[in-house]
C-alpha cells in the first residue's frame, strides 16, 4: 500500500469512528467497494471489508458501435450525478463526446472520453494534498474534503478528464458529493459499483441499443470484458505517457 | 536623521500601497464567494493571471537573493553592504507570490489541510516545504548580517541560502517541467531556464528597490563602480534567459517535433506570440540591453528604466508561458482532426477579469509593503558612507 493510500486509509477510518452517519453517504461508500469471491468473480463488498485490489475497474468502448450524435451516456452520467449538463467552458462535463476525424483518410469516429482511470495517474502523482486517490481497484476520485482546489491536477491530466467547480452547486445527488472551488471528474460511478452495480453511462449505451460500452473487471479472466481484450486489439488513449489507462479503445 | 518629508513620503507610500492591497484582499473575496466563474478561467485554462503574478514573485524572490549571495557566498565585498536589503526583498517578493498563490485556490480556507496532509510524490508540495524554508533561513540570514556578533555566520547561512535558492527556483520550474502531457512545458530545459529567468528579475527588483530606497533616505543609490557592475550583471542575465528561452523553444521545435504548438505561442495564436515577441523579446530583453550597454546611459535611472522594462517582460513572458501554455489544446487523438463540447481541438480563449487583475497587483503591493516596513524597521539600507564615499574596498 503506497503511503497515500495508507494515509487516505487512516482517515476514513477516523471519520467513519468519529463521525460516522454525519458524513456523506457517497463517501463512505468509497471505502465499501467491491471485493473478489473464492470463485474469482467479482461480488459486492461486505460493510468493512477493505477495496480488493484484486479487482480492476475497467471500460471498453467499441467506437464502431458508438454513433455520431448520440448524447445517451452524456446526458445519464449528467442525470445520475447531478451536474448541470450545459456545456459553458466554466461548466463540468464528466463524460464528452468527441468527433474525430482521420486527418489521412477522412475517415470519421464518434466516441466518449471520461476519466481514463489511469494506473499511474498523473493527477495523483501531482496533488499535493493526495486529495487525489487512486483506490486499490484502481478508481481515480477525489476526495473532497481535501481538496484545496489548485488545480494541479488539471494541468496534470493528459486528457483533460478533469473539471472545476466554478460556482455554487446546485441540483446535487446526495451519492454525488460536489462542491464550489473542489475539482472533480468521472468516479465510474463509484456509489453504483459498490453496490454491485454498473456506471449510469454503460446502462444507457445498452438501452439506446448501440452497446458501445463494457464495464467490468480486467483483472478477472472470465468478465466479458477480459475476453473482449483479449480478443480485439483494442488501444489506450496516448499509450506512449504509459499511465496505463483502464479506459481502453476498440475500433481507433 | 530622517527628514519631515522623507517621513512623509514613506507614509505615503505605505497608504498607497495599503490601499492596493485592500482592494485586492477584496477582489480575492469576491471570487471565493462567486467562484471561479467570475474570473475569465475556465477548465480549459485553469491558472490565469493570478499564477502570472504569483511565479513573478516566487521566480524573482529567489533571484533577489543575488547580491547578498555573492557578497556573502563569493566574498565580493562591494555586494556585502547591500546583502541584508537583497533577503528582505526575497522574504517580500515570497510572501506577496505565495498570498497570490493561496488566494486564487479554489479552497483558501483550507490551507491547514495543505498545511497537514502533504503527498512527498508531488512537487508541489515540495515546493510548500521549500518555500516556508527559504523564509526560515532568509530570517537566520538577515539575523547574521545585522547582527555583529553573530557576523561570522554570515557566511554559512548565506551559503545555505544560496543552494536552498537554487533548488527553489529548480522546484519552481519543475512545477511545469513535470507536466508530461503538456506540449508546452515537459521539457528538461525548463529548469535552468526559470533559474536564469530568476536571476534577472531579482536584480531589475534589487535595483529598483535600491534606488527607490536611497532615494527615500535623500541619498545616492549606490557609487558608481558598484553601478557599473549591477549594470554589467543584469545584462549578463537577460541574455542568459534570452538563450535558455531560445534553446527551449528550439528544441520544442527540433527534437519534441512540438511544431504546432511552436507555431501557435510564436506566430498564430494572438495575442501570445505579440506578447512573445514584442512584450518579452523586444520590449523586456532588447531595450533593456541596449539601455545597459549604452554608454552614454550610464545613469541609475538609465538602468532603473531598464529594470522595469525587464520586470514587464517577465510578466509578458509568464503570460505566453502560463496561459497561452494551456490555451493550446492538448494532443488526446494525434494524426485526428477534433471537436467536442468540452474545447478538444481548438485553443480556447481566455479573458482576464478585473478582479484577478486586482489580485495580482495585490501581491505586489504585499511585496511592497513588505519590503517598505522592512526596510523602515531594520537597518537595510547600506550604511551612508559606503554608498556616497565610494571607496574602492581594499581588494
Ligand atoms: S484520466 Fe486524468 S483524471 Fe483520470 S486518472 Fe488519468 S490523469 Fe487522473
Ligand atoms: S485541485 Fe484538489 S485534487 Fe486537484 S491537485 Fe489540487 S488539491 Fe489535489
Amino acid at each position: 500500500m503506497n503511503p497515500v493510500d495508507k494515509r487516505r486509509r487512516e482517515f476514513f477510518g477516523q471519520a467513519a469512528a468519529i463521525a460516522g452517519a454525519m458524513i456523506a453517504p457517497g463517501l463512505m461508500l468509497y471505502e465499501y467497494a467491491e471485493a473478489v469471491g473464492p470463485d474469482g468473480a467479482s461480488r459486492p463488498r461486505a460493510p468493512g471489508e477493505p477495496v480488493s485490489g484484486k479487482v480492476r475497474w475497467g471500460m471498453l468502448i467499441d467506437t464502431t458501435k458508438c454513433a455520431p450524435g448520440c448524447r445517451e451516456c452524456v446526458d445519464a452520467c449528467n442525470r445520475e450525478n447531478g451536474l448541470p449538463g450545459t456545456t459553458r467552458a466554466t461548466d463540468s462535463q464528466w463524460i464528452r463526446k468527441v468527433d474525430l476525424k482521420d486527418l489521412k483518410t477522412g475517415k470519421a469516429v464518434s466516441l466518449p472520453v471520461l476519466c481514463q482511470h489511469c494506473a499511474e495517474p498523473p493527477c495523483v502523482d501531482v496533488c499535493p494534498t493526495g486529495a487525489s486517490f487512486k483506490r486499490e481497484d484502481g478508481i481515480v476520485l477525489v476526495d473532497r474534503h481535501t481538496c484545496i482546489g489548485c488545480r494541479y491536477c488539471m494541468m496534470a491530466c493528459p486528457y483533460k478528464a478533469r473539471s472545476f467547480v466554478h460556482e455554487a452547486t446546485t441540483g446535487q445527488s446526495p451519492d454525488v458529493p460536489r462542491g464550489k472551488g473542489c475539482v472533480e471528474s468521472c468516479t465510474l460511478c463509484v456509489h453504483k459499483v459498490d453496490k454491485g452495480g454498473t456506471p449510469s453511462c454503460v446502462e444507457a449505451c445498452a438501452a439506446a441499443g448501440h452497446q458501445a460500452i463494457v464495464f467490468g473487471d480486467l483483472n478477472d479472466p472470465s468478465s466479458e470484458i477480459s475476453k473482449r481484450v483479449r480478443a480485439a486489439t483494442t488501444t489506450q488513449l496516448r499509450a506512449d505517457l504509459r499511465t496505463d489507462n483502464g479506459v481502453r479503445y476498440q475500433g481507433l | 536623521m530622517e527628514t519631515k518629508s522623507a517621513r512623509r513620503a514613506f507614509w505615503l507610500l505605505l497608504a498607497a500601497g495599503g490601499a492596493v492591497l485592500a482592494v485586492a484582499l477584496g477582489a480575492a473575496h469576491y471570487m471565493e464567494v462567486h467562484g471561479h466563474a467570475v474570473t475569465g478561467m475556465n477548465n480549459q485554462v485553469v491558472w490565469g493571471l493570478p499564477h502570472v503574478f504569483a511565479i513573478f514573485l516566487i521566480v524573482a524572490a529567489s533571484g533577489a537573493l543575488n547580491v547578498a549571495s555573492i557578497g556573502s557566498v563569493f566574498g565580493e565585498s562591494d555586494y556585502k553592504p547591500h546583502a541584508p536589503l537583497s533577503v528582505l526583498l526575497t522574504v517580500a517578493l515570497l510572501a506577496g507570490g505565495l498570498m497570490v498563490l493561496v488566494l486564487d485556490l479554489g479552497r483558501p480556507e483550507r490551507l491547514v489541510v495543505a498545511a497537514t496532509h502533504y503527498n512527498f510524490r508531488s512537487i508541489f508540495a515540495w515546493n510548500m516545504i521549500l518555500y516556508n524554508g527559504l523564509f526560515a533561513i532568509c530570517a537566520l540570514y538577515l539575523w547574521a548580517l545585522l547582527e555583529r556578533r553573530l557576523g561570522r555566520f554570515a557566511r554559512p547561512v548565506g551559503l545555505a541560502a544560496f543552494a536552498w535558492r537554487i533548488i527553489l527556483t529548480t522546484g519552481t520550474g519543475s512545477i511545469f517541467g513535470f507536466l508530461v502531457a503538456r506540449q508546452a512545458y515537459a521539457s528538461g530545459v525548463i529548469a535552468p531556464l526559470f533559474i536564469a529567468l530568476s536571476l534577472a528579475w531579482g536584480l531589475a527588483v534589487f535595483h529598483l528597490a535600491q534606488c527607490g530606497l536611497a532615494r527615500l533616505a535623500g541619498r545616492e543609490p549606490m557609487d558608481a563602480e558598484l553601478h557599473a557592475r549591477v549594470r554589467r550583471l543584469l545584462a549578463i542575465f537577460v541574455i542568459a534567459a534570452l538563450y535558455f528561452v531560445a534553446v527551449h523553444h528550439l528544441t520544442n521545435l527540433y527534437w519534441a517535433k512540438q511544431v504546432a504548438f511552436e507555431r501557435f505561442i510564436l506566430v498564430s495564436g494572438a495575442p501570445y506570440p505579440a506578447l512573445f515577441w514584442a512584450g518579452y523579446v523586444v520590449l523586456g530583453s532588447l531595450v533593456p540591453l541596449v539601455l545597459l550597454f549604452h554608454p552614454g546611459l550610464a545613469s541609475a535611472r538609465a538602468t532603473a528604466a531598464a529594470s522595469v522594462l525587464v520586470a514587464l517582460g517577465a510578466l509578458a513572458f509568464l503570460y505566453v508561458f502560463i496561459v497561452g501554455g494551456q490555451a493550446f489544446p492538448l494532443e488526446i487523438f494525434p494524426g485526428y482532426e477534433v471537436a467536442s463540447t468540452f474545447g478538444d481541438g481548438r485553443a480556447d480563449g481566455y479573458s482576464p477579469s478585473l478582479p484577478e487583475l486586482l489580485l495580482g497587483l495585490g501581491g505586489l503591493a504585499a511585496s511592497f509593503l513588505i519590503a517598505l516596513a522592512g526596510a523602515r524597521a531594520l537597518p537595510i539600507l547600506a550604511p551612508a558612507e559606503v554608498a556616497m564615499a565610494a571607496p574602492a574596498p581594499a581588494k
